[in-house]
C-alpha cells in the first residue's frame, strides 16, 4: 500500500467516522441520562434525510440550507416521542422499554414506507456537489461538507453540555439524577430535552448525508448498529467518547474495507463491538 | 390457547390436560376441513410462527434477556440440514439435529461476550451478531453465497421430508411445535425455570443466591438456539430454496421477536397467540396492498407492541387478563400477572 492510497484510505475513514460520531453522539447522550437505549435512532436520521428530501422536492430548499429546519423539526420529534410514549415507561421494566422504542422502530419504518414507498431516493445537484482533489488525495466535497458539519454539530453539543447553565444541568442528571433533582433540576424536562437534543443531532446527521446517500425507509439500519458500536467503544454515556469512537470505527471500516475486501466492511465494525466488550467492556472513556 | 389464562400453576392438572388436549385434537383434524392448499400454507405459518415464538420465549421470555437476533439460529438451522442433504445426502432427520446442536453451540460462543451486557445492550449485540453472520453468509462460495441452495427435487417421502402436498408439512411443524412447548412447559416447571425467572426479576438477588447467571443464561440460549434451528431446518424443507435473506435476514428475527413479544413474554401461550395474530396481520395486508403491504403490518404491529409495552407489559394475554378481572361479576383472575420489575 503507497503512502498516496493509505492517506486515501484516512481520509475517507475520518469523514465517514465523524457521521458516525453525530449519529452516536445522540445515543449515548439518551442512554447516559436515562438508562435506555432508542432503538428508533436510526429512524431519527431516516426522518432527517426524508426532511431533506421533500424540502427540496416541493420546495427546492438545498438540504445544507435547510438544515437549521431539520434540526427543529427532529427535536420536536424527540419531544413528542419522549412526551407520548416514553415518559410512561421510564419506570417500566426492562423489557417493557425495548419494546417501546423496538416498536418506534418498525412504526416510523412502516409509516416511511407507507407514505414514501420504498423506492431509494436522490437528491440530485445539491449546492455541495463534486471533488476536491488535495494533491493526490481526493474527497467528495459532499462528505467533506457533511463531516465539517459533524464537527460543528458535535462541538456546538459539547459547548452546550460544559459551557451553559441548560447544558450542565443535564450533564447532573446524566451523573445522579436524584442528586439533581435534589438541586431543583426538573427531571422529566431534562429527559425531554435529551431525547430532543439526541434526535436532533441524528436528524442533523440525516440531512448532512441526504446529499450523498440514498434515501429509503429502512436506511436507519445501517446507521443505527454502527452507532451502538460506537457507543460501546467510546464508553456509554460519554459524548467525548463517542466523538473519538466514531472517528475509530470510520477509520477502521475504511482501511478494513480496504485491506479484506468491502464486502466486508460492516462485518469488521461489528466484529469490534465483540472484541471490545471483550477486551475492554467500559469502552474508551466510559466508567468503569 | 385461552386456556393458560385461565388456569393456574395450581389448578387440577386433569382440568389442563383437557384442555391441551381439546386444542391438541382441533389442530389435528383442522387440516382435514381445511382442505384448500393456500389456507393449509397459512396454518402452516402461524405454526411455524408459533415455534419460533416459543423458542424464543426461553432466553427473552423465561431469562429476560432480549435477543433482536435469532434469525442466526434460524439460519445455522437452514443451512446445515441442507448442505448435509445436498453434499452427504444425510436425510433431514439427522440435518435438523446437527444443525440444532451447531446453533446451540454458536449460542454458547456468543453469549460468552454477548451476555457481559445488560438488557438493552444485550439486544443490540445480538443484532450485530446476527448481521456479521448475514454477511459472512452471503460472501461465502461454499455457502453459495447470494445465489442460495436449492433442495434435491428427485427425492421425496418422509424419509427426506420433501412432498407435494402441504399436508405432511402441516404435521410436521405441529409436531416441532409440540416439541417445543413440551421443552419449555418442562424448563418451566424444573428448577432451571425458577432460576431463569430469577435471573430476569431480581439477577442480584439471584447472584447472592449463588445462581451463576451467566452459566443459566447460555443454557437459556443454547435451547432455545436449538429449537429455533430446528424450525429453521423445517423452513428448508418447506420451502425447497434458502438464502441468506430469507433466513438469516435481520426481518426473520424482528419477526421472531415481536410474535412472543405481542402475545406476551414469559408465558407458555403467548407465542402462539402472537403468532395467530401477526401472521393474520401480514397476511391480510398482503392481500389488501399487495406483496409489500405497503408497510401497513409494519404500522399495525408496531403500534400494537408499543401499546402492550405502555400498558400492559405481559402482551396480549396479559391484556386479555385485565380485560376478564375489570368485567362486572367476573372472578377474581386465577393468574397474578407475572412481574417483571427490573431494579437498576
Amino acid at each position: 500500500m503507497t503512502a498516496d492510497i493509505f492517506i486515501q484510505v484516512l481520509v475517507s475513514g475520518l469523514l465517514i467516522g465523524l457521521i458516525y460520531a453525530l449519529v452516536a453522539v445522540g445515543l449515548t447522550l439518551i442512554f447516559g441520562v436515562m438508562d435506555i437505549v432508542n432503538f428508533a435512532h436510526g429512524e431519527f436520521l431516516m426522518l432527517g434525510m426524508y426532511a431533506s428530501f421533500w424540502a427540496f422536492a416541493l420546495f427546492a430548499i438545498d438540504p445544507i440550507v435547510a438544515l437549521p429546519l431539520t434540526a427543529l423539526l427532529l427535536f420536536a420529534v424527540g419531544v413528542i416521542v419522549y412526551q407520548t410514549v416514553i415518559r410512561r415507561i421510564l419506570k417500566a421494566p426492562m423489557l417493557s422499554q425495548i419494546f417501546a422504542t423496538f416498536g418506534l422502530m418498525i412504526l416510523l419504518r412502516g409509516l416511511a414506507q407507507f407514505f414514501w414507498k420504498p423506492d431509494h431516493r436522490l437528491i440530485p445537484h445539491s449546492l455541495v456537489s463534486g471533488n476536491i482533489a488535495l494533491g493526490p488525495v481526493q474527497f467528495g466535497l459532499p462528505q467533506f461538507v457533511a463531516a465539517l458539519g459533524a464537527v460543528g454539530v458535535t462541538g456546538a453539543l459539547w459547548m452546550f453540555l460544559h459551557r451553559t447553565r441548560l447544558g450542565t444541568a443535564l450533564e447532573a442528571t446524566a451523573i445522579d439524577r436524584e442528586a439533581a433533582t435534589l438541586m431543583g433540576i426538573d427531571g422529566q424536562k431534562m429527559f425531554a430535552l435529551a431525547w430532543g437534543i439526541g434526535a436532533a443531532c441524528a436528524g442533523l446527521a440525516g440531512g448532512l448525508i441526504a446529499t450523498f446517500f440514498p434515501i429509503f425507509p429502512e436506511v436507519g439500519s445501517n446507521f443505527i448498529l454502527i452507532a451502538f458500536v460506537v457507543v460501546v467503544l467510546g464508553g456509554f454515556g460519554s459524548v467525548t467518547g463517542a466523538f473519538l469512537a466514531g472517528i475509530i470505527v470510520g477509520l477502521i471500516e475504511v482501511l478494513g474495507g480496504f485491506l479484506i475486501g468491502p464486502e466486508y466492511k460492516t462485518a469488521i465494525v461489528l466484529s469490534l463491538l465483540l472484541v471490545v466488550l471483550l477486551v475492554r467492556p467500559r469502552g474508551l472513556l466510559g466508567k468503569a | 390457547m385461552t386456556t393458560g389464562t385461565t388456569l393456574s400453576r395450581k389448578a387440577p392438572i386433569s382440568r389442563k390436560a383437557m384442555g391441551t388436549g381439546a386444542l391438541l385434537a382441533l389442530a389435528a383434524v383442522l387440516p382435514l376441513a381445511i382442505t384448500e392448499p393456500s389456507q393449509q400454507n397459512f396454518l402452516i405459518l402461524i405454526l411455524m410462527g408459533a415455534q419460533m415464538g416459543v423458542a424464543w420465549n426461553i432466553v427473552g421470555g423465561y431469562a429476560g434477556q432480549v435477543s433482536l437476533g435469532h434469525a442466526v439460529f434460524y439460519g445455522i438451522g437452514a443451512y446445515t440440514s441442507t448442505m448435509l442433504l445436498t453434499t452427504l445426502g444425510l436425510t433431514p432427520w439427522i440435518g435438523a439435529l446437527a444443525g440444532g446442536l451447531l446453533a446451540a453451540l454458536f449460542a454458547l460462543a456468543m453469549g460468552w461476550p454477548c451476555f457481559r451486557l445488560k438488557g438493552h445492550y444485550f439486544a443490540m449485540a445480538t443484532i450485530a451478531v446476527a448481521e456479521i453472520m448475514q454477511i459472512l453468509v452471503t460472501n461465502s462460495d461454499f455457502l453459495e453465497g447470494a445465489v442460495g441452495l436449492y433442495l434435491p427435487m428427485d427425492r421425496g417421502g418422509w424419509g427426506w421430508l420433501i412432498f407435494l402436498s402441504k399436508l405432511p408439512y402441516y404435521y410436521i411443524i405441529l409436531g416441532l411445535l409440540v416439541l417445543t412447548v413440551l421443552v419449555s412447559w418442562a424448563i418451566e416447571r424444573s428448577h432451571i425455570g425458577y432460576y431463569f425467572r430469577a435471573i430476569k426479576d431480581e439477577p442480584e438477588a439471584a447472584r447472592a443466591l449463588g445462581v451463576s447467571l451467566t452459566r443459566y443464561k447460555l443454557i437459556a440460549l443454547s435451547v432455545s438456539a436449538f429449537l429455533t434451528a430446528m424450525g429453521g431446518s423445517f423452513y428448508a424443507q418447506k420451502e425447497m430454496f434458502i438464502d441468506p435473506g430469507s433466513v438469516f435476514a435481520g426481518t426473520i428475527s424482528i419477526k421472531i421477536a415481536l410474535i412472543a413479544i405481542l402475545g406476551g413474554v414469559g408465558r407458555l401461550t403467548g407465542p402462539v397467540l402472537g403468532a395467530v395474530i401477526l401472521i393474520t396481520i401480514e397476511e391480510y395486508s398482503r392481500t389488501l396492498f399487495g406483496s409489500t403491504g405497503s408497510g401497513t403490518d409494519m404500522i399495525i404491529y408496531a403500534a400494537m407492541i408499543i401499546l402492550v409495552a405502555v400498558f400492559s407489559p405481559s402482551g396480549v394475554l396479559g391484556l386479555l387478563g385485565d380485560l376478564r378481572r375489570h368485567l362486572p361479576g367476573a372472578k377474581p383472575a386465577a393468574v397474578k400477572t407475572e412481574k417483571m420489575e427490573v431494579r437498576p
